[in-house]
C-alpha cells in the first residue's frame, strides 16, 4: 500500500480530469480506473459555486481531490492559487504546477522550488510537477514536500517514459514517493514506469482522448497493478552479453577454482 | 520587432512560391512530426486540396491530444461603436453616419449580467478606435468593473503603447486580440486610407509591445476577403512563430474572419461577378487544418460570422474555441438591441443550443478555463 502524508492508497493510479469529452464520461472513466486520487485544475473550478458541475462528478467517496495550480507562471501565482483551492476544496493537499512556458509545459524548477517550501510552511501537503531531476527531487525533499512528480515526457505527449535513466536515479534516491506524471500515452507505458519503481503514476490524456476511456481506464489500472507487481516480484536481470556454447574462460576448468 | 524580418519577406515571392509547392510537396509535410514554414505552404497551397482527407484526419488527432474534447466558449461585449478609422469594410467606419454610442458603467452592468446569466465565464471587450473616448481610462474602468463578474477578461481594441497594456495587465487583462486584416501594405493603405489605422508598421509591431508587456495570449488574424488567403495564411505563421520564440511565455490564438462573398451583376454585359478574393468553405476548412498541423498549441477560434452547418461540422476537426449568442452593437444584448451591428451574425443561435450541438459532437463545452488570481 502506498503512504502519502496521512492518506494511504490502495491503488496506485493517479488520474487527471481534464480533455474528457463530456463529464459523464470522466466519471465513468476514473470509477472504471480505482483511482483514489484525481486532480483538478483550479482554473477549471467556479470556486464561489459548491455546486460545481465538474465536482459533481468526480465520485468523492472513491477519490480525493487535488487541487493544481496549471495556469501559474510563477511562485506567487501558485502560492495565491493554493490558498484559494484549500478553502473552495476543503483539502490542504495541492499539487503544484508552474509551467511558464504554454507551448511545452514544462515545468519551472526554481519557482517550484520557492513555491513548494512556502507552502509545506503554510501546512499545505505539496506534489510537485517537476522535470525529471534527482538534484531537484532531492532539495524538494528537504524543504518537505510529501511526494515527488517527475515527468515520463512534455505533458500530454504520449511519449511514454522518455526519462528512463534520470527516473531510475530518482527512485533509487528518494525518500519521498515517486510519482510518474505526464507524457504516459500507453498501459505498457504506465506498467513500465511502475515496473522500474515508481511508486505511482499520474494519466490523463491517454485515457481523456481515447475512443473509449471508460475501457482504457481499465487497461491503465491492470497495466499499473501487473507493473507493482512485477517490481515486488523483482524482475529477472537482463543480461546484456550472450552465453557463448563454448565458454572463452573454459581452459581454465582444468586448473580446479 | 517584427517588422524587421518582415521586410525580409516580398509579398509576390512568397506567394509563388506558395503556387508552385506539388503534390509530393504536401506528401512529405503530412508525413513529418516537426513541421517548417516551407511545410506550412505546401499545406495552404492549391496542391493542397486533394489531401483535404488526410489533412482533417490528421488536424483532429493534434488537436484532441493537446486540447482535448473540449471547446472552450467566448462571447464579444461591445463597449462602444465611436471610431475615427476609416475601414471600408466595416460598418463603424468613421464616414458611415450612424447614432455613435458608448455604454455607460450601468448599461455595461446590464449588459453584463445577461451574458453572465447565459453562462459565460470568459468576455471579449471591443470597441472602435477613438481615443479621446474609449482610451486607456475608459478600458481600464471597464476591465476593473467586468473583473468580479468573469474568469477571463480579453479584448480586441486599439493598438496601444506597451505602458498602456502593462496597465490593463495590472487590473485583469487575459489575452488581446490585433489582427492585421491584411499583410499586402499597398493593399492595407487601400482599405484604411484615414485614422491611426493607416500606420501599417504600428499595427504590426503592436503584437511585440504586447508580449513585451508580458500579456498572457496573444490573438492574430486577417481579414480573409482583402487578399489571397494562402500568402496572408504564411504571413500570420511567419508572425506566429516569430512570437513564439520571442516571447515564449505568452499563448497565442488564430481566427479567421471571413467576408460573405458580394455578387455584383455587370450593369453592361449583365455577368455575375463574385468578388477576387472570397473563399470557399473548403479552404477556410484547409487553412484551419494548415494552422493546426503547422502548430499543436496555437489556439484555433470561429465566430458567428460563419454558417450553423458549417462551424457545426468543423467543430470536431482542429477548432477550440467558439462564441455564440452573440451581439455586435454596443447595448446589443438588452440595452438597445436594434442598433446597427458591426457585421451580421450567420449563426444566430443561443448559448445553450450550441452547447448542445457541442454535446451531440462528443465534446464538452468549457465556460471557465482561467482563475483571477493568475492575471496578477
Amino acid at each position: 500500500m502506498l503512504h502519502i502524508a496521512d492518506k494511504i492508497f490502495q491503488s496506485r493510479l493517479f488520474l487527471g480530469t481534464g480533455k474528457f469529452g463530456s463529464l459523464q464520461l470522466m466519471q465513468h472513466a476514473i470509477e472504471a480506473s480505482g483511482s483514489e486520487l484525481v486532480t483538478v485544475a483550479l482554473k477549471r473550478v467556479d470556486l464561489a459555486d459548491h455546486s460545481d458541475n465538474l465536482l459533481q462528478h468526480i465520485p468523492q467517496s472513491q477519490a480525493a481531490l487535488l487541487p493544481n495550480t496549471s495556469g501559474a507562471r510563477d511562485a506567487k501565482e501558485a502560492i495565491f492559487a493554493a490558498q484559494i483551492g484549500r478553502e473552495a476544496m476543503e483539502t490542504n493537499w495541492v499539487k503544484l504546477e508552474i509551467h511558464p512556458d504554454p507551448k511545452y509545459l514544462i515545468p519551472d524548477p526554481i519557482e517550484t522550488l520557492k513555491a513548494a517550501e512556502e507552502l509545506v510552511k503554510q501546512g499545505f501537503v505539496v506534489l510537485p510537477y517537476i522535470h525529471a531531476d534527482p538534484v531537484l527531487c532531492k532539495r524538494l525533499e528537504e524543504v518537505g514536500v510529501a511526494a515527488v512528480m517527475p515527468l515520463g515526457a512534455p505533458i500530454g505527449s504520449n511519449k511514454g517514459v522518455l526519462t528512463k535513466e534520470f527516473l531510475s536515479i530518482i527512485i533509487e534516491q528518494s525518500r519521498v514517493p515517486v510519482i510518474v506524471d505526464a507524457g504516459l500515452g500507453a498501459p505498457s507505458h504506465a506498467a513500465f514506469a511502475m515496473e522500474l519503481g515508481a511508486d505511482a503514476v499520474l494519466v490523463n490524456t491517454a485515457i481523456a482522448v481515447a475512443t473509449d476511456p471508460v475501457g482504457m481506464a481499465q487497461a491503465f489500472k491492470l497495466a499499473v497493478e501487473a507493473g507493482r507487481k512485477a517490481y515486488e516480484a523483482e524482475l529477472a536481470a537482463v543480461s546484456t552479453v550472450a552465453q557463448p556454447s563454448s565458454p572463452l574462460t573454459s581452459f581454465l576448468r582444468n586448473e580446479g577454482v | 520587432m517584427f517588422h524587421e524580418l518582415f521586410q525580409n519577406h516580398n509579398w509576390d515571392a512568397v506567394k509563388s512560391s506558395i503556387y508552385q509547392k506539388t503534390a509530393k510537396d504536401v506528401e512529405s509535410a503530412l508525413t513529418k512530426n516537426d513541421r517548417s514554414l516551407e511545410d506550412f505552404k505546401a499545406f495552404v497551397s492549391p496542391a493542397a486540396a486533394h489531401y483535404l482527407e488526410e489533412m482533417a484526419t490528421l488536424s483532429q488527432a493534434i488537436t484532441q491530444k493537446r486540447f482535448g474534447k473540449t471547446i472552450q466558449l467566448y462571447i464579444p461585449l461591445y463597449l462602444s461603436n465611436e471610431c475615427q478609422n476609416i475601414c471600408t469594410y466595416c460598418a463603424f467606419s468613421m464616414d458611415n453616419k450612424i447614432p455613435r454610442r458608448t455604454l455607460s458603467p450601468g448599461e455595461i452592468y446590464m449588459e453584463a449580467e445577461v451574458i453572465k446569466s447565459m453562462g459565460y465565464e470568459h468576455v471579449l471587450l471591443v470597441t472602435g478606435e477613438a481615443s479621446k473616448i474609449v482610451g486607456v481610462e475608459f478600458l481600464e474602468q471597464a476591465i476593473r468593473q467586468l473583473k468580479p463578474h468573469f474568469a477571463n477578461i480579453s479584448m480586441e481594441v486599439q493598438p496601444l503603447e506597451q505602458e498602456d497594456y502593462q496597465r490593463l495587465i495590472k487590473e485583469g487583462l487575459y489575452a488581446v486580440l490585433v489582427y492585421q486584416e491584411t499583410y499586402h501594405q499597398d493593399v492595407y493603405r487601400n482599405y484604411h486610407p484615414k485614422g491611426k489605422k493607416s500606420n501599417f508598421q504600428y499595427r504590426l509591431d503592436t503584437p511585440d509591445r504586447l508580449g513585451r508587456a508580458g500579456i498572457h495570449k496573444i490573438g492574430l488574424g486577417t481579414l480573409i476577403g482583402l487578399e489571397d488567403w494562402r500568402t496572408e495564411a504564411f504571413f500570420t505563421g511567419l508572425h506566429l512563430q516569430y512570437l513564439e520564440q520571442h516571447y515564449w511565455k505568452t499563448k497565442y490564438s488564430l481566427s479567421f474572419p471571413r467576408l460573405r462573398p458580394i455578387s455584383t451583376k455587370d450593369a453592361v454585359d449583365g455577368t455575375i461577378e463574385t468578388q477576387q478574393f472570397y473563399m470557399k468553405d473548403r479552404e477556410l476548412l484547409q487553412l484551419i487544418c494548415a494552422y493546426r498541423l503547422f502548430n499543436e498549441q496555437v489556439e484555433l477560434s470561429l465566430s458567428t460570422r460563419e454558417e450553423p452547418y458549417f462551424r457545426d461540422h468543423v467543430i470536431p476537426l482542429g477548432i477550440t474555441s467558439l462564441s455564440a449568442g452573440s451581439k455586435t452593437n454596443p447595448g446589443g444584448y438588452i440595452v438597445e438591441p436594434q442598433a446597427l451591428e458591426q457585421f451580421e451574425i450567420s449563426d444566430e443561435r443561443s448559448a445553450f443550443e450550441m452547447v448542445k450541438v457541442i454535446e451531440r459532437q462528443g465534446y464538452e463545452a468549457v465556460w471557465k478555463d482561467w482563475e483571477r488570481c493568475y492575471a496578477t
